[in-house]
């Protein structure tokens, strides 16, 4: 665990060097951005609008029974934008993108592509970790955006439609509006952008040490998926409490 | 290019030593590749040729020695880059993510060092010259084993490069294909004087076409000369594995069946 530790740091590392020559992989950080988006758009919006209901379902009948239904929107806003989106897109990612990631790079590693750049004096980091880290960090924060605006919706709908709830849209978003601020969106945006990182580094390095054909190929997907999420829930922890203090 | 046999660099290697986990995989082995010669290093399954290979383009490092190109250190990749050296990988190596055309030019799309059209022009060239024009626009996975083959020694020659590797460039291939890829080799060593060292357990591969051959067996050399040399070395390894084949005892002759009234 401490060797894939150390190699993950020392791939951010190279690839943080590396980030001058971002503009001329442009064209693969796009291609990148595209497969992300494609991927993974629909089912981020179809995601967030079932959690966002789900939401105002469990808190807002509580809520209603105290007389308290008007914190509703405020629940639902703080909720997504702070916790919610951030770690169920990031979740998401580590399983459709992340998991793609490491099989690809470990193919070419085990299929001796990888070797073949080396031989071309072309720098695998430059060439292959620097376009998809680039590439995730721009899109997980993005779809968390969407993921927030979504999941608000949901959480809308339901407040709306429950007779449980029986909160009128003008108060859902009056009372949205009142509980969130901009910084909390922000928050969410900062937690995203580290899970980001986190998850591309881990599935590069996953897939650069790939060995043993194809059983390897499926052993450092797993590994990337799994570590990815339970790194995920750590730095969401320290991320919150280094978050709540600078509040 | 400059077709001048001077073109190749000379490869010196010098106590190269290896082992994984304590096992010895390279075992001192000392040679020298002169300039424009095509050097066979031959042996069977496991004796090391990859693990030598990997070493001499400089993606594996020694526990001990040293190999020189042209007097200076492998291990820098300003040494590999200022001597232009290329490698053809047994599988080939190609980017799967890429068509043909977009994997022969890497080189020269990667490092800039050519405006597109150019090397849209330098890849026709280096394609022809391997005898697959019209597949630029297709992808590795449509190639047969030869055409993969191939394409991967055409990438190779955009480097321009003085020293060439090949891995097991005859492998899965029919025998007429083979052939045809032996060919090639000689012909690309002769025509732009290239020193070329080819690994393979391809007998006939490497008495056809090496200057050359070293037969490798368990980290060392067991024999190192012309192929004369080493068809009359007397190391009874060396022997077996040079004169191996499928000579079964004859099966008794079936009984004739017999004859139908």
């Amino acid at each position: 665990m401490f060797h894939d530790i150390g190699e993950v740091l020392l791939l951010l590392g190279r690839t943080l060097r590396a980030l001058p020559q971002t503009a001329r992989q442009g064209r693969k950080v796009l291609e990148q951005l595209f497969e992300i988006g494609n991927a993974s758009l629909l089912m981020a919006c179809l995601l967030s609008l079932f959690i966002g209901g789900v939401l105002a379902l469990q808190t807002g009948p509580v809520l209603a029974e105290r007389g308290l239904h008007h914190f509703i929107g405020q629940i639902v806003g703080l909720s997504m934008c702070r916790e919610l989106a951030p770690v169920m897109m990031a979740v998401l990612i580590a399983g459709r993108i992340g998991s793609a990631m490491a099989a690809e790079i470990g193919s070419m590693q085990v299929y001796q592509e990888i070797d073949a750049l080396r031989t071309l004096s072309i720098n695998p980091v430059h060439y292959l970790v620097l376009p998809r880290l680039v590439a995730i960090s721009l899109a997980l924060p993005t779809l968390v955006v969407f993921s927030i605006l979504v999941g608000w919706v949901g959480g809308a709908l339901v407040a709306v439609t429950n007779y449980q709830i029986s909160i009128s849209l003008h108060g859902f978003v009056k009372s949205l509006g009142n509980g969130v601020e901009v910084m909390d969106v922000v928050n969410g945006l900062l937690k995203s952008l580290g899970f980001a990182v986190a998850i591309g580094a881990i599935a590069c390095q996953q897939g650069l040490s790939t060995t043993g054909g194809p059983r390897g190929i499926g052993r450092s997907v797993t590994k990337a998926v799994v570590n990815s999420i339970v790194v995920i829930l750590l730095l969401d922890y320290v991320f919150t409490r280094l978050l709540m203090h600078l509040d | 290019m400059n077709a001048s046999p001077a073109q190749g660099v000379r490869l010196e290697v010098r106590g190269l030593t290896k082992s994984y986990n304590g096992r010895p995989v390279l075992r001192d082995l000392s040679f020298t590749v002169e300039r424009g010669e095509l050097f066979v290093i031959m042996g069977p399954s496991g004796s090391g040729k990859t693990v030598l290979l990997k070493h001499l383009i400089g993606l594996e490092r020694p526990d001990a020695g040293e190999i020189l190109l042209e007097g200076e250190p492998v291990g820098p990749p300003e040494t590999l880059g200022r001597h232009r050296v290329a490698m053809v990988f047994q599988s080939g190596g190609l980017l799967n993510s890429l068509t043909v055309a977009e994997n022969v030019g890497l080189y020269l799309s990667e490092h800039r060092l050519k405006p597109p059209a150019e090397i849209r022009r330098i890849v026709a060239e280096k394609l022809a010259l391997l005898g697959l024009e019209g597949t630029e626009d297709r992808w590795p996975a449509e190639l047969s084993g030869g055409m993969k083959k191939r394409v991967a020694i055409a990438r190779a020659l955009v480097v321009e490069p003085q020293l060439i590797f090949y891995d097991e460039p005859t492998s899965e291939l029919d025998p007429l294909i083979a052939v045809t890829i032996g060919r090639e080799l000689v012909r690309l060593n002769r025509q732009l004087g290239v020193t070329s060292v080819v690994v393979t357990h391809d007998r006939d591969l490497a008495f056809g076409i090496a200057h050359r051959i070293a037969v490798l067996h368990a980290g060392r050399f067991l024999a190192l000369g012309t192929p004369a040399e080493v068809r009359a070395h007397a190391d009874p390894v060396v022997r077996q594995f040079l004169h191996a084949d499928f000579a079964f005892e004859p099966h008794p002759t079936p009984e004739p069946v017999s004859r139908l009234p």
